[in-house]
């Protein structure tokens, strides 16, 4: 971190186009996406509805696709496009400066899934 | 060229789980605008029965958290709750109810689920299918107590997991020589069901139980060989069998659930069905398939309110999918088994607990299994999902 709220998240050359990782340093921990027309961004990585990582989803076109149960996420706005998620993600804003993803975490309190403290199962 | 049925004037959903929310929901969205009539036989709103042996089990979630609909949701639905449907008669689309009303619509979704297979016996003897069932199982599940679980699948394994994360003695009693075998075959059933031991839970397959002992309470589950393994308390997740027992005399076929075409009519016009008490035509299998998986049970229903809308609709586009959370560890699993696949492990390692497999049939992937692999998991998933060569039907 450099200064607080903002997060150096590695080179972009890193993260290849339609990838995304997940940056676990923060609490909850977000994902960072590099969408096939190049655009970077960054959403809390933990779904709204149950306890799943979205870094791990399904990226196309600037929304992501839960990979537990399906819910679909607008990158931009963090929005749900399709349920069970009844409700949207937190979107931090994802810039490359000189050459790097950094981000700028929102200010909003996240949107966990009910008895999720930090984190997704399974890692 | 043929002029498409008119949609119909109303709708009425027998059913207030998963898949008659899902259906109201769907309706809706598609831009629906109909009388729709839910009737359900449990008091609750509709509710998410997955976290019955998971978190809410565990004790992390309540039962608000286990709500279907979001906040403030108005699906425009005359929801009749407590209402239990005894009989159909489909000529006439009118569904009698245990209050002695009759109800009737110009399309009849049956969405009526699954109902546990229940054994008879003392308290102590739980199983768990309805909020209420793991409500009362979470107040014996105490520290140090014994719990023997009867059965290996997956509500059992869950039980399981979730009781020895809460500190029981944990035993699991399998009839079969592999647990799992049914839906993941041997060599993967073995591979899951080897986190039970992994996390101090005892497993003991191949002998069936004779029966559960205790007058007052339970005592002990008693095995077919004469061994009696002592408990505190018994869970029997033994499966579930389709909630179509008042649809008997109906003249629907019942064969395997209520057997559709391949996007949820039966034979019976404006008749329809949905979720676990249905048994969709599988164009794949190439025979009617009962899935009892959330997933399938929460998106068929879009497809069958396209179907009722338009008249027509594809079938389901993707492979029927289900999750398992035990012992922290993920399991996902998608696609159609017909049980001469090979299986080969392509990434992970079993004795880690992590395991990406792939289930091929003349060299063609049919199905894939994950653990803790969620990535990999959901790019493979999304390879089987192509499109089916059939065409649309009614
Ligand atoms: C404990 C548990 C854990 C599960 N975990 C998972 C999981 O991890 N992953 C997964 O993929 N799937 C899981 N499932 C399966 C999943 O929950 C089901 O596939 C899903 O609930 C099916 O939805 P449904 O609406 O078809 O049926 P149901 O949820 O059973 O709803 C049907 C409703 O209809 C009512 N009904 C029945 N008969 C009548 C009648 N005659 N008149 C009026 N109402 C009637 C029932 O009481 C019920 O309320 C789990 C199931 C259980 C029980
Ligand atoms: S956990 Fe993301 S859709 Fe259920």
């Amino acid at each position: 971190m450099t200064q607080p709220g903002t997060v150096r998240v590695c080179p972009l050359a890193d993260l290849p186009r339609g990838e995304a990782l997940r940056v676990d340093e923060v609490d909850p921990p977000i994902a960072v996406f590099h969408t096939d027309d190049g655009e970077v961004f960054a959403i809390d990585d933990t779904c709204t509805h149950q306890d799943a990582s979205l870094s791990e989803g399904w990226l196309e076109g600037c929304a992501v696709e839960c990979p537990l149960h399906a819910s679909t996420f607008d990158l931009r706005t963090g929005e749900v496009d399709a349920p069970p998620a009844k409700v949207g993600v937190r979107a931090h804003r994802a810039e490359v400066v000189d050459g790097e993803i950094v981000v700028t975490l929102s200010t909003e309190p996240p949107r966990l899934p009910p008895g999720v403290l930090r984190g997704p199962v399974g890692r | 060229m043929s002029v498409p049925p008119a949609p119909p004037r109303s709708v009425l959903v027998v059913g207030a789980g998963l898949a008659g929310h899902a259906t109201a929901q769907a309706l809706r969205r598609q831009g629906y605008d109909g009388r729709v009539t839910v009737l359900g036989d449990e008091t609750e709103r509709p509710y998410d029965r997955t976290p019955l042996t998971k978190e809410f089990l565990a004790g992390r979630v309540g039962t608000d958290d286990l709500r279907l609909e979001a906040d403030g949701e108005d699906l425009d639905v005359d929801w009749h709750l407590g209402v239990h449907a005894v009989a159909l008669d489909p000529a006439r689309r009118v569904v009698s109810t245990g209050d002695g009303r009759e109800w009737t619509a110009d399309a009849v979704v049956l969405a009526a689920g699954a109902r546990a297979r229940r054994l008879t016996g003392p308290a102590g003897l739980h199983t768990v299918r309805t909020v209420a069932d793991s409500a009362a199982l979470r107040g014996e599940l105490v520290p140090g107590a014994r719990l023997v679980v009867i059965g290996a699948g997956w509500v059992g394994a869950e039980v399981a997991s979730t009781a020895a994360g809460l500190g029981l003695d944990v035993t699991v009693l399998e009839a079969a020589a592999t647990p799992l075998a049914g839906p993941l075959g041997e060599e993967m059933g073995t591979v899951v069901a080897g986190l039970h031991a992994r996390h101090g839970v005892t497993l003991r397959c191949g002998v069936p139980v004779a029966g559960v002992q205790g007058t007052d309470r339970v005592t002990g589950v008693e095995l077919a060989d004469g061994t009696v393994v002592p408990a505190d308390v018994v869970v029997a997740g033994i499966g579930a069998a389709p909630a179509v027992d008042w649809l008997v005399g109906s003249g629907l076929d019942l064969s395997a659930g209520v057997v559709c075409s391949a996007v949820g009519a039966t034979d019976a016009p404006g008749v329809y069905a949905v979720g676990d008490c249905s048994a969709w035509f599988d164009p794949v299998l190439g025979r009617p398939l009962r899935v009892e998986h959330w997933t399938d049970a929460r998106e068929r229903p879009a497809v069958l309110a396209r179907l009722l809308l338009e008249g027509r609709a594809d079938p389901p586009p993707r492979p029927p999918y289900f999750w398992s959370d035990q012992y922290g560890v993920r399991v996902q699993f998608a696609g159609r088994r017909h049980g001469d696949e090979t299986v080969t492990v392509e990434a992970g390692d079993p004795a880690d607990a992590s395991v990406l497999a792939v289930y091929r049939r003349h060299g063609e992937p049919v199905a894939v299994l994950g653990m803790n692999q969620t990535k990999l998991f959901t790019r493979l998933r999304r390879s089987l999902a192509t499109p089916q060569p059939v065409p649309a039907v009614p």
